[in-house]
């Protein structure tokens, strides 16, 4: 992205929540905002609602688990499809209590991405009208995509290390 | 092989005596030979295994020649369940009531590394062989296996089939084998 197009997206967050921006950047090839949690629904609808921006469609939210931060990441990749602009908007939680405010109010597409996110990583989304497991099985005690969750499945018997070991 | 029929062979009929226009034989015998050739499967394919089975339904393989031209997309008027691929923890159960819902004699078949043991698929998310929730009677090893290969598996189910008491799924041992996965 052009860095005029960034700074314009950067002034346009910085009119009003300039003291929400932790970090702006190109990150992998893609611009990345890395902004405090408090906000972060109205910088998305002020994103959405500006004429320049018209950030309106919502490609992804997802989780990413930081072990070593003891932090879980939120990140929002926004798409303006009058321009074919991108821009990925970055939380960071705490993993002892990681709740953010609810997306759906802007995106109700947020809705099965946010169930997914609690799903895997267990982000609570408060106000979110149906939070509960979208992929896996109702009874799972764990948030499987936490890394401190083994991948395979425990009860595998012929894994042990007569045979091919783990 | 009779006069006429070309290349269509005739099940071998069983052992018994015979004279003019009579023949004696075992109930059970007879039952068997029937149940043998005429078994309607219920195709459970989640995936690339049941791509496999489509192959083998197909004209090159053509599993109507074993009699099971007639595939049951009902539970209920199944003999077989054959289950084709992977199957999730969350699909666990939809299997299960799906096995439930078929009537005695019932038999089942898992095709497939999948649905024989998890597979590769030794994850959180995947049920680690359907033997866990229901009764298997033949394992199709392969990942996936060749048409050749379920062949082979349904020519196994077939020998169950046709040696089978006619009693056997009233005693007590299938009973108190069904009651350790639950199943009343």
């Amino acid at each position: 992205m052009e860095v005029a197009q960034q700074d314009k997206i950067l002034s346009v967050i910085g009119e009003k929540y300039g003291d929400q921006v932790l970090h702006a950047g190109m990150l992998f090839d893609f611009f990345t905002v890395t902004l405090k949690k408090d906000k972060i629904v109205d910088i998305i609808r002020a994103l959405y609602d500006h004429p320049d921006m018209k950030f309106q469609y919502l490609t992804s939210l997802c989780g990413i688990h930081y072990p070593e931060l003891e932090q879980i990441a939120v990140a929002y990749q926004l798409h303006n499809l009058y321009t074919n602009t991108r821009l990925r908007l970055k939380i960071y939680l705490p993993v002892a209590s990681p709740t953010v405010p609810t997306l759906t109010s802007v995106f109700a597409s947020a809705n099965w991405m946010e169930r997914e996110t609690y799903d895997f990583y267990g982000v609570i989304f408060e106000g979110h009208p149906n939070l509960k497991r979208i992929l896996n099985v109702d009874e799972m005690i764990i948030f499987p995509m936490r890394k401190e969750y083994p991948l395979e499945d425990q009860i595998r018997q012929d894994k042990n290390d007569t045979m091919f070991g783990r | 092989m009779e006069k006429g029929l070309g290349n269509v062979r005739i099940g071998e009929k069983p052992a018994g005596i015979e004279g003019a226009g009579f023949f004696a034989t075992s109930l059970e015998k007879v039952v068997g030979l029937a149940r043998k050739n005429s078994i309607w499967p219920l195709p459970f394919a989640t995936s690339c295994c049941g791509i496999e089975f489509m192959a083998t339904m197909g004209a090159h393989y053509d599993l109507a020649r074993f009699g099971s031209e007639r595939l049951s997309f009902s539970p209920r008027q199944a003999d077989l369940l054959m289950v084709m691929g992977t199957i999730a923890k969350k699909m666990g159960p939809v299997l299960r009531q799906v096995y439930e819902q078929m009537a005695e004699p019932r038999w089942v078949l898992s095709v497939g590394a999948c649905a024989s043991s998890g597979g590769i698929f030794d994850t959180y998310s995947v049920l680690q062989g359907i033997d866990r929730i229901i009764p298997v009677d033949v394992y199709v090893p392969g990942c996936p296996p060749r048409p050749e290969q379920i062949i082979d598996g349904i020519i196994k189910i077939q020998a169950l089939v046709e040696s089978e008491s006619l009693r056997r799924r009233d005693s007590d041992e299938y009973k108190a084998m069904l009651n350790t996965y639950g199943i009343e």
